[in-house]
């Protein structure tokens, strides 16, 4: 994991410093509300439904266990005794007291962490996978290339002030486990020719207006992709619609030029860009990268699979299955353990390793939410088993990357004494949701209700794994941080004359396979959407062939058969 | 009627015009007819709430009730957690809500 230096440590103080004195003066009368609010915002403190809202970083969702801790110790001395991780793969508290405020990011900053560009017209929290580092299919770990972002997006003095906010994120797998086509910029690591480089998609985005990002360029190499990306921003910075905030990101722009108009611009601004000497030299990405090399045991794993070992290892589950000690077998608690473990355990690229995932979303529970004993559960988990490492998941879960196939039993009791050993991974309980409006000033309509009563009514666990994968987000309002427009079935809250309505979305997607989903009819209350998701599933059960998931047969069958038994 | 509510200064709560302060409580607050607007910028201006607005409210036995959705939630707390509500020990406080 990446390490603060002097110069990381020195910024950080000195904005909890000057975010302290902000405060002061706005409790004692020296500012107004019009003054203070987008000071406040650039420290990530907005004012929602019931309290003021803190939105931490938590930088291309990697945090270590210290980290963590301090999370569970800022829900419990200044919040509600929980949290709410997010799509973003930071975290929420919503009930901050302003006046509190800068001991908790003192607090903090303690462990290098802040809430700094986690709201305003800026480049946000450069998300990533959570399988970063530990994926069998990755070309290289994308962390190093996060962080660098990081540091050249933070108080960048061009870019602090966009026509809109800014979101992007870094793969470097084929299969897309971060929705980068729905990000601002989207950047694939890929290797060509043994060089290592990036496809470059610009223009993606949910919201009011939903995009799938085009390719502006397929390989952009190593040592010009900064500049590369700053020349993008430079564009968008020029021509983004300011006049209009709903008309304000740069998908609009990328759409309303062209992607070859826009790629145009960008490769005359590179080529004046590149000049300026903006790239770090090698040996600084270098030393960034050092943090993220994997612990010894794991990398000599590594090496050994690689250059003596099973050249063609089984990175199936069911291979980690067979692989676990078979005096477990006969237990009372087996069926449930292996469940867990088909479910929630995903390979890893050393094989005596297994990535396994928490999931927060118990059946009737609220999506992303963890108290902060649970927080302190998954810590204690990662300190001991998992080389001291956690991932946020932009679904709203936790991962611990890197833990040794012989410890999965023990990390599985574990969590099931915490309450955290939902075996729902992608399947229809596992529900990406916002706040809505039992939190967010924004919203329109309850997300979370709605979660809570899909998840009940789909609760037998046999049932969900017969329906497989099926991604289920819901938003309460258009502005989507509920990913409503990639699930495979959204759900999109809405104020029908003051009275909450749900209108239901079919085949998105954000991953590989990345589409928008479709408004299917119009809308339901709150128990008619859930019916309506029943009825959809009960038409794929029907009409699914081999393998097929549910959107692959909505794919192939398309929406009428589904129409028809929700709306007769 | 027009109730007037805001957000404490300090501590981000919801709070309500009684009047004569600010209450917690929406059943407290008080008919701001046609002065809201002023009370609004007296209070707001002597720092004594955040982001004020005035809304339209229904009468009922039970005291005021917000007319929209929003403002409800916003006086009950979220309807996800009866625990963290201004009522936590009444299951049905929040019935009026939805």
């Amino acid at each position: 994991m990446y390490k603060y230096d002097n110069y990381d440590q020195a910024m950080v103080d000195a904005r909890v410093a000057e975010f302290r004195d902000q405060v002061k003066r706005r409790l004692a009368g020296e500012m107004t509300e019009d003054q203070f609010k987008p000071l406040r915002l650039m420290n990530g403190l907005y004012l929602q439904l019931h309290a003021y809202m803190l939105r931490v970083a938590i930088p291309y969702g990697t945090l270590d266990s210290r980290q963590m801790r301090m999370l569970a110790h800022i829900a419990r001395k200044y919040d509600r005794d929980y949290g709410h991780f997010t799509t973003r793969q930071n975290i929420q508290y919503n009930w901050i007291k302003l006046e509190e405020c800068g001991d908790l990011l003192e607090e903090l900053a303690s462990v290098e962490m802040h809430a700094i560009q986690t709201s305003g017209n800026c480049i946000r929290n450069i998300s990533s996978d959570q399988y970063a580092g530990a994926a069998a299919d990755e070309v290289t770990d994308p962390r190093p290339w996060a962080e660098l972002l990081r540091q050249w997006s933070t108080f960048h003095p061009e870019f602090s002030y966009l026509p809109r906010k800014f979101k992007i994120a870094v793969i470097a797998s084929p299969e897309d486990r971060a929705a980068m086509r729905l990000h601002d910029i989207g950047l694939e690591l890929v290797k060509k020719d043994g060089e290592l480089g990036a496809r470059v998609f610009v223009g993606g985005g949910m919201g009011r207006t939903p995009m799938i990002a085009p390719e502006i360029n397929s390989f952009v190499k190593a040592d010009d992709l900064l500049s590369y990306i700053e020349a993008c921003l430079r564009v968008y910075n020029r021509y983004g619609r300011r006049d209009n905030i709903y008309k304000a990101r740069i998908k609009i722009l990328v759409h309303e030029i062209g992607a070859d108009a826009y790629r145009a611009q960008v490769e005359e601004e590179f080529a004046h860009v590149k000049a300026l000497g903006i790239d770090p030299p090698l040996a600084e990405l270098e030393r960034i990268a050092v943090f993220f090399d994997l612990p010894e045991p794991i990398q000599s794993e590594v090496r050994h699979s690689r250059e003596g070992g099973d050249p063609s290892p089984d990175h199936s589950i069911d291979a980690i299955v067979q692989e676990i000690d078979s005096r477990l077998r006969g237990g009372d608690d087996w069926g449930a353990f292996e469940t867990w473990v088909k479910q929630n355990v995903k390979p890893h690229k050393a094989p005596g390793y297994a990535i396994v995932n928490i999931s927060l979303k118990p059946i009737g529970g609220i999506p992303g939410d963890a108290s902060s004993s649970q927080m302190e559960v998954m810590a204690d988990l990662a300190e001991k088993y998992g080389f001291d490492e956690l991932r946020v998941t932009h679904a709203q879960n936790i991962v611990l990357p890197h833990v040794a196939k012989r410890d999965l039993y023990t990390v599985w009791q574990a969590l099931s004494e915490a309450g955290l050993a939902n075996a729902n991974l992608d399947l229809i309980s596992d529900i990406i949701a916002c706040p809505g409006l039992d939190y967010c000033s924004l919203a329109n309509a309850r997300s979370i209700p709605v979660a809570q009563k899909i998840s009940k009514r789909f609760g037998n666990l046999d049932r969900q794994r017969d329906l497989g994968e099926l991604k289920l987000k819901i938003s309460g309002c258009i502005n989507a941080c509920g990913h409503h427009h990639a699930g495979h079935i959204g759900i999109l809250g809405v104020d029908r004359k003051g009275v909450e309505n749900y209108q239901l979305t079919f085949g998105g997607s954000g991953a590989q396979d990345v589409s928008i989903g479709k408004i299917i009819g119009p809308g339901f209350d709150e128990d008619g959407v859930v019916d309506a998701v029943e009825k959809a599933t009960e038409v794929y059960t029907r009409l699914r062939e081999g393998e097929e998931r549910f959107i692959d047969t909505y794919r192939r069958v398309g929406l009428e058969p589904f129409k028809e038994a929700i709306y007769g | 009627m027009k109730l007037l509510t805001g957000n404490d200064l300090a501590t981000g709560a919801v709070t309500w015009w009684t009047g004569s302060g600010w209450s917690l409580h929406v059943e407290d607050a008080l008919d701001v007819g046609e002065a809201g607007e002023a009370i609004l910028h007296a209070e707001e201006g002597a720092r004594r709430v955040n982001a004020p607005y005035i809304i339209d409210a229904l009468p009922t036995p039970e005291g005021p009730r917000p007319a929209h959705i929003k403002d409800r939630v916003r006086a009950l707390g979220p309807t996800v957690r009866p625990d963290l509500t201004l009522k936590p020990a009444d299951p049905a406080a929040g019935d009026w809500v939805i």
